[in-house]
């Protein structure tokens, strides 16, 4: 089957961020990079789709300026056959820019699946996916833990708030890989080293116009210190009134 | 001159660039793509495969043997070693940062992939025939065989030379072998033991030739050695060879003297010294991250100005500890290293790190005694790195020797 992934290079959340000067974006100093998470859960399906399925080949997909080839190289590590670099300065905010620069690229190329993460762990917009699915014509199921393809036919499960259901819908089709499919897997370590020789291909990102733009980004307040008031089981009671004058949760 | 031109000469950068905060030292630029892929690849698998099980394993005196496939799923044994013998093919560097990542684990379970590696998959390597290489070293790849060095003896630690274990060879062209070993890591789990022994009738250390025996060969024993304070993670035996008869085959034909199995030692040694790095981070990332939440008096602990000297040691003797290693490494890849360097390197990161591992327990205060936290499991662990492969003291000597040109030993 002929599947592909979109990643996206995001900023490890582990670290604390701060603002950049222009007061619109995070502060890139410092930071560290890697694949956004949903993105390797997209990843490790189409690999396995395609080990269950008898073979195929798996393009990964990734927009941004030449950095972006590291996360890409990741992918290939991974155990996907090719990677496309479609090159821009900057990644837009804008999932619509975004999204016709990918329909462009996978418009045509005879994709029977079009893999995304649930969202990026980053802007959190969980668009661009389903963008791609309208620009193209084609079916869209969003945050699929399970995918099961066979004979023409994908079949995926997402999870509801109490409950799950399965939707069933005909190839092509674009998904779109929320948690609980299997854990990405570590890359072998003579992956890593055959990532280099496989091929990436870069190309000019036709990013469509930008009409959403971040104007101001500001971290959340700081949190104040806790509190101990004291110990033991008669302490009790003065802990439920603070929390029902003072903290107003109860 | 246009301000764009001011920074791309080297001299005048701006000195306002803000390092990683993990990488403070800025030597993630000194490592290829390939190097820190390779090396955040084995950290992720660390963090989630080892780090949750590795106390209650300490504790327990066990050996996380359920670890083995993975570690060889991912190509951790002998992955210096060439492709064609079913390893990974990787740069002494790359070798090297994998081995740091496993110690950020536990020294034990770095032990057991060193062994493996450097100790028995090397000598295969380098002093084995053709077909002992194609029939031991893809086996020992996948991790099916596992395997234990035997150059140590009871008496004979620092002077290998004294050994007693003798191969003598018969009629038919077998060997039979008499001796005891000690001290010998994964020596009781072993499919696969490297016997080093004098040959013949000769005494002097040129008659050592190395041997291939399959633990289950009749007359080989293997026992746990009890009551270790250290590297509990990782099995420790005494093996007894009363009578073993190995093949003619079982040698390792270009093994030739002591140097040989030096050979593997300085090898060894080499990975050990960017291991010890990866348990000098634990332990300083145990220690940052315990005095930015740990409030006594007023404040976080990390606001103190004695913490924070304890804490500008250790990350600074941690990157110097891998510069170190880092030069070593590139010497290696390029075939221009020498043993008394890797002493050097030995010496310096396993000495640091004990301190280290000492200075976070010490920061942890009460907690620091705890198996919840990690620095007390490396601080002893380190105590036998210290010791084992060359101790510290012999260390010295070889390198006064190197300085003075006067065996001090």
């Amino acid at each position: 089957m002929k599947i592909a992934v979109c990643i996206k290079r995001v900023p490890d959340m582990d670290v604390r961020f701060k603002i950049a000067a222009s007061g619109t974006a995070v502060d890139e100093a410092g930071l560290k990079y890697d694949m956004s998470d949903f993105d390797g859960y997209a990843a490790e399906a189409a690999l396995q789709v395609n080990e269950k399925g008898g073979g195929g080949e798996v393009t990964a997909l990734c927009l941004g300026p030449d950095a972006v080839q590291e996360t890409l190289r990741k992918a290939l590590s991974m155990g996907i056959d090719k990677a496309v670099h479609l090159k821009c300065d900057a990644v837009p905010f804008d999932g619509w820019a975004i999204a016709q620069a990918l329909a462009a690229q996978l418009g045509g190329g005879g994709y029977d699946l079009i893999l995304f993460g649930r969202m990026s762990i980053d802007s959190s917009n969980q668009s661009v996916g389903p963008m791609v699915a309208e620009l193209l014509g084609l079916p869209c199921v969003t945050a699929a833990s399970r995918l099961d393809v066979s004979g023409g036919t994908g079949k995926a499960q997402r999870e509801l708030e109490g409950a799950s259901e399965t939707v069933e819908f005909p190839l092509p089709a674009v998904v779109s890989i929320d948690e609980g499919v299997a854990r990405p897997r570590y890359p072998s370590l003579k992956g890593i080293m055959a990532a280099k020789k496989k091929p990436l291909e870069v190309k000019p990102a036709q990013l469509g116009a930008v009409t959403v733009t971040v104007t101001t980004m500001e971290l959340p307040p700081e949190r104040n210190a806790g509190r101990i008031i004291g110990e033991g089981p008669d302490m009790v009671p003065e802990l439920v009134r603070l929390l029902q004058t003072e903290a107003k949760v109860l | 001159m246009a301000a764009s031109d001011t920074t791309a000469d080297p001299h005048l950068a701006s000195p306002q660039l803000t390092p990683r905060p993990d990488d403070l030292f800025g030597i993630d630029a000194a490592l290829t793509e390939e190097e820190r892929a390779i090396r955040d690849n084995v950290r992720r698998w660390v963090d989630e495969q080892v780090l949750p099980i590795i106390g209650k394993a300490y504790l327990d005196g066990r050996s996380p043997k359920e670890l083995v496939p993975g570690m060889a799923e991912l190509g951790m044994f002998g992955a210096n070693l060439p492709e064609e013998y079913g390893c990974a093919g990787l740069s002494n560097v790359a070798y090297g940062l994998i081995m740091q990542e496993l110690e950020r684990g536990d020294s034990g379970l770095r032990s057991l992939a060193s062994v493996q590696g450097s100790l028995v998959m090397f000598p295969i390597f380098a002093f084995g025939s053709e077909e002992q290489k194609r029939h031991w070293l893809p086996r020992m790849a996948r991790g099916e065989v596992i395997g234990c060095f035997g150059l140590t003896e009871p008496d004979y630690g620092s002077n290998p030379s004294g050994m007693i274990t003798r191969a003598r060879q018969q009629a038919d062209g077998s060997w039979i072998i008499n001796g005891a070993k000690m001290w010998i890591t994964n020596g009781s789990t072993a499919h696969l033991a490297v016997i080093w022994a004098k040959t013949g009738d000769d005494t002097s250390d040129t008659s050592i030739r190395g041997f291939l025996v399959p633990t289950g060969t009749t007359g080989f024993s293997a026992r746990d050695q009890k009551g270790k304070l250290s590297l509990r993670a990782s099995d420790t035996s005494e093996l007894v060879l009363a009578d073993v008869r190995v093949p003619a085959d079982a040698i390792l034909p270009k093994s030739n003297g002591l140097k040989s199995p030096l050979m593997c030692l300085t090898n060894a040694r080499y990975g050990i010294s960017w291991g010890v790095m990866g348990a000098a981070l634990a332990c300083y990332e145990e220690a940052r991250r315990y005095s930015k939440t740990r409030v006594m008096f007023n404040g976080p602990i990390g606001g103190t100005q004695i913490q924070q000297v304890r804490l500008a040691d250790m990350l600074t003797e941690i990157v110097k500890g891998q510069l170190m290693a880092l030069h070593v490494g590139r010497m290696k890849d390029l075939g221009t290293y020498s043993p008394v360097q890797v002493s050097i390197l030995k010496r310096n990161n396993v000495n640091v790190a004990t301190n280290i591992a000492r200075e976070a327990r010490r920061l942890l205060g009460g907690n620091g005694i705890l198996a919840e936290y990690a620095s007390m499991r490396h601080m002893a662990n380190l105590e036998s790195v210290y010791t084992y492969e060359g101790t510290h003291d012999v260390h010295s000597l070889i390198i006064g020797q190197a300085i003075t040109g006067m065996n001090a030993f």
